[in-house]
């Protein structure tokens, strides 16, 4: 049995560029092109461009879609305004995380507003599914899959916002972090907000799937003088890492709550019921059962995902959930969960496959950029 | 005097090994080809074996990491470790432009000849790696 893969409109760009394709979610993704640890450096030095059209892009009409929104996800999303972003998670009643989110509310040019939900690849047919039978209380509202329809590129690095300046009819210069606008290239909408997955500063643009590749081509024109640089999937892991953002599948699932991942920014529980809240309120009022907490192994060899964790008196306490070599600092660091009580334990052992390292607890992120 | 790649044995996982007669003894010079090193790029860590230890031909010895993943190293040949390449892994960077002259990993005094003739030649091993892609 061959399982077909989807393709992102970006495909023939990927492969004609040295991309070295890999399955992701049901995607075919460049994982890297020439050097995972080129494309990592482009985008702290200069600026890296990514394919994330794998991302899932989900769209709510119509009146009540901040009521329905508030009632599914942790944070409060109802007092949104135009032109803001917000992060939040989806939970099941348990309070364990179906998903991580960013929710925009934008306006078209001719005053349609609309809230704009991006999902993981890996998680939006689930999300679909979940959202489906809820939105029955909610009639007014309308949740279409935008995924297929349309292209996300990200654009990150301290170099991007300078380029980007006069690419569409907006100056992107002029967005607040974790703000969106629709704007236009040649009359053609771009959805543009400056969030992002790397820790530095950048653009996230949308666009339909049949412009993905003449935006994509501009920015790479615009960049040329500045060592832009595609990077691929490989780049994007080691680059969240760095940045301390936990990523879907490794620090976050279905039995994990979002309190417990060191989400708590992210749930509004006061005065507020959604999908989950009971849960959370309980897990908020005893206190959450594990911390995430970042890790620097001795030595140079990595620590990588599943390996366990072990207080200063040899007990299992936890588990590494990513890790590996951080190219900017330059030695490896690694992200895990461990228990309540370890949380304020100033050494740990990590068993690298059968060795046993000692590991010192680090602030996360791991890496912050300079402030211009 | 560089090592002509052509002249060499490989283990279809990759490992190259230079036999050649020391001081009366069957010797086994051991590294990693260049084709799979181009696959792995970016080496952070490499893990060697204590001198000594008795390989079988297919065992584990050692691993290679890359930013992306960990790989083991499997001895093409049986035999006792004589030799290890101790600068290897602080130069890691050094191994993609030199995988078979400083590249080398391991050197052991084969103990079992037989266990050479499973081994893939140059054109055999340029085979594999073409179908692999």
């Amino acid at each position: 049995m061959t399982i077909e893969l989807a393709k992102t409109p970006l495909d023939a760009w990927h492969r004609a560029n040295g991309g070295k394709m890999v399955p992701f979610a049901g995607y075919d993704m460049p994982v890297q092109y020439e050097s995972i640890v080129t494309e990592h450096q482009a985008c702290r030095n200069a600026a890296a461009l990514f394919d994330v059209s794998h991302m899932g892009r989900l769209r709510f009409d119509g009146d009540g879609s901040e009521q329905f929104l508030d009632h599914v996800l942790t944070r409060k999303v109802a007092d949104l305004p135009i032109g803001g972003v917000r992060y939040g998670l989806i939970c099941n009643e348990d309070g364990g995380i179906l998903d991580d989110v960013l929710v925009s509310h934008v306006e078209t040019p001719s005053q349609r507003r609309f809230h704009l939900m991006v999902v993981n690849a890996s998680n939006r047919e689930k999300i679909l599914h979940w959202l489906t039978p809820l939105l029955d209380d909610f009639p007014t509202v309308t949740m279409s899959d935008r995924t297929e329809l349309t292209a996300m590129i990200a654009v990150q690095g301290p170099a991007a916002m300078d380029a980007c300046k006069r690419l569409f009819s907006f100056d992107p210069t002029r967005l607040k972090y974790y703000r969106a606008v629709i704007t236009d290239q040649f009359a053609k909408p771009v959805i543009v907000s400056r969030t992002g997955y790397t820790g530095e500063d950048g653009l996230e643009l949308i666009v339909r799937a049949e412009e993905a590749n003449r935006i994509w081509e501009n920015l790479l024109l615009a960049g040329r003088n500045d060592g832009f640089s595609a990077a691929g999937l490989g780049a994007r892991d080691t680059l969240r890492l760095e940045a301390g953002m936990p990523l879907y599948g490794h620090e976050l699932n279905e039995s994990i709550d979002p309190l417990s991942a060191g989400l708590g920014f992210a749930c509004t529980l006061k005065d507020r019921a959604f999908v989950g809240s009971q849960a959370l309120q309980q897990i908020a009022d005893s206190g959450p059962s594990t911390v995430r907490v970042g890790l620097r192994p001795e030595g140079k060899r990595p620590a990588r995902e599943g390996c366990p964790v072990l207080d200063r008196e040899g007990q299992r306490i936890g588990e590494v959930t990513s890790g590996g070599p951080s190219p900017t600092l330059g030695y490896p660091i690694a992200m895990a969960y461990v228990d309540s009580a370890n949380a304020d334990d100033s050494e740990f052992k990590i068993d690298i496959r059968g060795k046993l390292v000692d590991a010192k607890p680090t602030k996360l992120p791991f890496y912050k950029r300079p402030r211009s | 005097m560089s090592r002509d790649e052509s002249k060499l044995l490989y283990a279809e996982s990759h490992e190259w090994v230079d036999l050649a007669e020391e001081d009366g003894k069957a010797v086994g010079t051991i590294g990693l080809s260049g084709f799979a090193l181009e696959q792995l790029n970016d080496l952070v860590y490499m893990e060697l074996p204590e001198l000594g230890r008795e390989l079988t031909a297919g065992e584990e010895f050692g691993e290679v990491e890359s930013v992306k993943a960990v790989s083991p190293l499997y001895s093409p040949v049986s035999g006792k470790v004589v030799a290890v390449h101790e600068d290897l892994p602080e130069n890691l960077e050094k191994l993609n432009d030199d995988p078979y002259e400083f590249g080398w990993i391991v050197k052991v005094e084969v103990s079992d000849a037989n266990s050479v003739e499973s081994l893939l030649d140059h054109a055999a091993y340029q085979k594999q790696c073409a179908e692999a892609g």
